[in-house]
């Protein structure tokens, strides 16, 4: 019988460090805010000289703040159990008789919280200097997709994360594998829709490709903005993907566990 | 008499690695640790004795063998042991640098479901019990190793687990840590009912001073199990001897001479000094003769009372450290 609980408890618990961990590390302002925001002034230009439409800038500020929450799932979530593991907090929360689940769930949530404020403010600053105009559509419709693409984007890394328990520094490629490949194929600052039918769909895997998409489709009523599918059926695969990577993510990190206490790999070889 | 470690024939086997064998880290352990006790595992590197506990901690599974901890089954009911158990093991840098120790001790209180006012009820009472309340708000980053490893303690000790595994908990301290660390946990057995501890060290005196039981154990197996007094007393047949001597070659010699059933030996600063274990007080005139024999001077000859260290020596046939 699962003891919701414990489990709620265990979720606030893993999720305090990362709050209150904003606040207590002023540096992040200066790495967090003002180099992506260099990052995204670097294609806005671009797109300017190239005479490109307007909406472009909205598209570019949108991506940089979409990287924020990628980069996040990628290097704070997926790789964080190989963190974990280094400094003995793995074999604590394996010892402790909360559902792991609630453990990546606490990163997830502490994750959400700490790169909303960073992607918040990248998108205020992004559109305050940057002068992108917004034509919503409809903001629930917006607030639900970014809400969905969050699910999608943090079940995928909750998935991932049972990898790096176990395969520890082996599994630090795939991070590297997805990171520069994903600015591409996802579209982070161009519409997803000139790569082509087939290359969106594959990228379509990660949950940002779709969610970029659907949010740039809702926040720029422009005749430039053409989507690659109708919103409404990008939502429906997010929400798809959120269900089947939550799901993978619990039968994974069962797995995982399993195969880490056969091999004696959840713990510290020293210890 | 209700047991809170039972262990069957417990073998553990590390998989091959590059070329090397499979690695047996523990062969055939036959272990019971009644309800209440103070249990000492004594051993030296790469003895098993963490395997053990991890075994026991339902973080690692044995090959072969079974296994109650709290009269259930490790493998099988992993879930009804984690709630009473925890774990704290020696030089842990476990929790957060950025939380304070007393949000660190908050944070592992809440993977056990404890109330957020009786965990804060209780990390007061046990950071004031170890001397740490001045500490309490100071970020964990800047507090010092033995200030760490007694906020450790306090993390194992705050969800008041029915078993503890303490694996070498005193690891690197100085002597004021060790003894407040020492101390509680004996007054934790001692002044609650049902409790018990599982320990593992490297300090012979630490296992004496602690432990109702101890088992010796090396190389995978157990090689002795009983109350310290009683292992003591099984050496008490043999002569302790202590020696001290100018350095001299040969000195491995000693251990093969007939009669001497354990040596040890530290060389420094010019000075030799040997602890045997004679299986009669004569032999020692042999081992003075071998060393004089090899020019060497005998600066000092006594005679001691086993301590579980002899007991050690004679089991396993050299020094733990």
């Amino acid at each position: 019988m699962i003891d919701w609980k414990l489990n709620y408890r265990a979720l606030l618990g893993r999720a305090y460090p990362r709050i209150i961990g904003a606040s207590r590390e002023p540096s992040w302002m200066l790495f967090d805010i003002v180099l992506p925001l260099l990052g995204i002034a670097a294609f806005i230009y671009y797109y300017r000289a190239m005479g490109a439409p307007e909406v472009f800038t909205g598209f570019v500020v949108l991506g940089g703040v979409m990287t924020a929450f990628w980069l996040n799932v990628l290097w704070s979530m997926a790789t964080q159990f190989y963190w974990e593991k280094e400094t003995g907090n793995l074999q604590l929360y394996m010892l402790a008789p909360m559902s792991r689940m609630a453990v990546l769930g606490g990163m997830a949530v502490g994750g959400i919280f700490f790169t909303t404020i960073r992607a918040a403010s990248t998108f205020i600053l992004g559109f305050l200097v940057f002068g992108v105009q917004l034509q919503v559509s409809n903001l629930g419709g917006l607030v639900a997709t970014f809400c969905l693409t969050l699910f999608a984007l943090y079940g995928m890394g909750m998935m991932f994360s049972s990898l790096y328990m176990l395969y520890g520094r082996g599994a630090w490629h795939l991070s590297n594998l997805l990171q520069e490949p994903i600015y591409l194929v996802s579209g982070i600052y161009f519409p997803v829709k000139q790569l082509g039918f087939w290359t969106a769909l594959t990228a379509s895997v990660i949950p940002i490709t779709l969610g970029l998409d659907a949010m740039r489709q809702l926040m720029f009523a422009s005749p430039s903005v053409q989507g690659f599918l109708p919103v409404e059926v990008e939502a429906l695969v997010l929400a798809a993907l959120a269900v089947l990577f939550l799901i993978g993510a619990r039968y994974s990190l069962r797995y995982m566990e399993y195969l880490g206490k056969r091999e004696g790999r959840l713990t510290m070889r020293w210890q | 008499m209700v047991q809170a470690i039972e262990a069957k024939a417990l073998t553990r086997v590390f998989g091959n690695k590059k070329g090397k064998g499979p690695l047996i880290a523990l062969e055939n352990v036959d272990l019971n640790v009644a309800e209440g006790e103070l249990f000492g595992l004594l051993g030296p590197n790469g003895a098993g004795k963490t395997t053990f506990i991890k075994i026991l901690a339902t973080l690692l599974l044995p090959s072969f063998g079974e296994v109650k901890v709290l009269g259930h089954d490790v493998v099988l009911e992993a879930q009804k042991i984690r709630p009473r158990i925890n774990m704290v093991s020696g030089g842990e840098t476990s929790g957060y640098g950025l939380l304070t120790v007393k949000e660190n001790l908050w944070m592992f209180s809440q993977f056990y479901g404890i109330p957020g006012k009786e965990a804060k009820r209780r990390i007061d009472e046990m950071l004031a019990t170890f001397g740490l309340e001045d500490k309490a708000n100071a970020k964990v980053r800047t507090i010092s190793t033995g200030q760490r490893q007694k906020m450790n303690v306090v993390r194992g000790f705050v969800t008041d687990p029915d078993l503890i595994f303490l694996d070498e908990p005193t690891l690197g301290l100085d002597v004021n840590a060790s003894i407040a660390i020492r101390n509680y946990i004996r007054h934790w057995v001692k002044d609650t009912t049902g409790k018990t501890v599982l320990l593992t060290t490297h300090y012979m005196a630490e296992a004496d001073f602690l432990c109702d039981r101890v088992a010796i154990i090396d190389q995978g197996r157990i090689l002795a199990c009983d109350t310290p007094a009683n292992l003591r007393r099984s050496v008490r047949r043999a002569s302790i001897f202590t020696l001290a001597t100018t350095p001299f070659d040969g000195i491995t010699g000693l251990g093969g001479l007939p009669g001497v059933s354990g040596f040890e030996s530290t060389t420094s600063e010019g000075r030799v000094e040997m602890r045997f274990s004679l299986e009669d007080e004569s032999v020692i005139a042999d081992i003075v003769s071998f060393v004089t024999a090899r020019r060497a001077k005998v600066l000092s000859v006594s005679k001691g009372e086993p301590t579980l260290e002899d007991v050690f020596i004679q089991l396993v046939g050299r020094a733990l450290g």
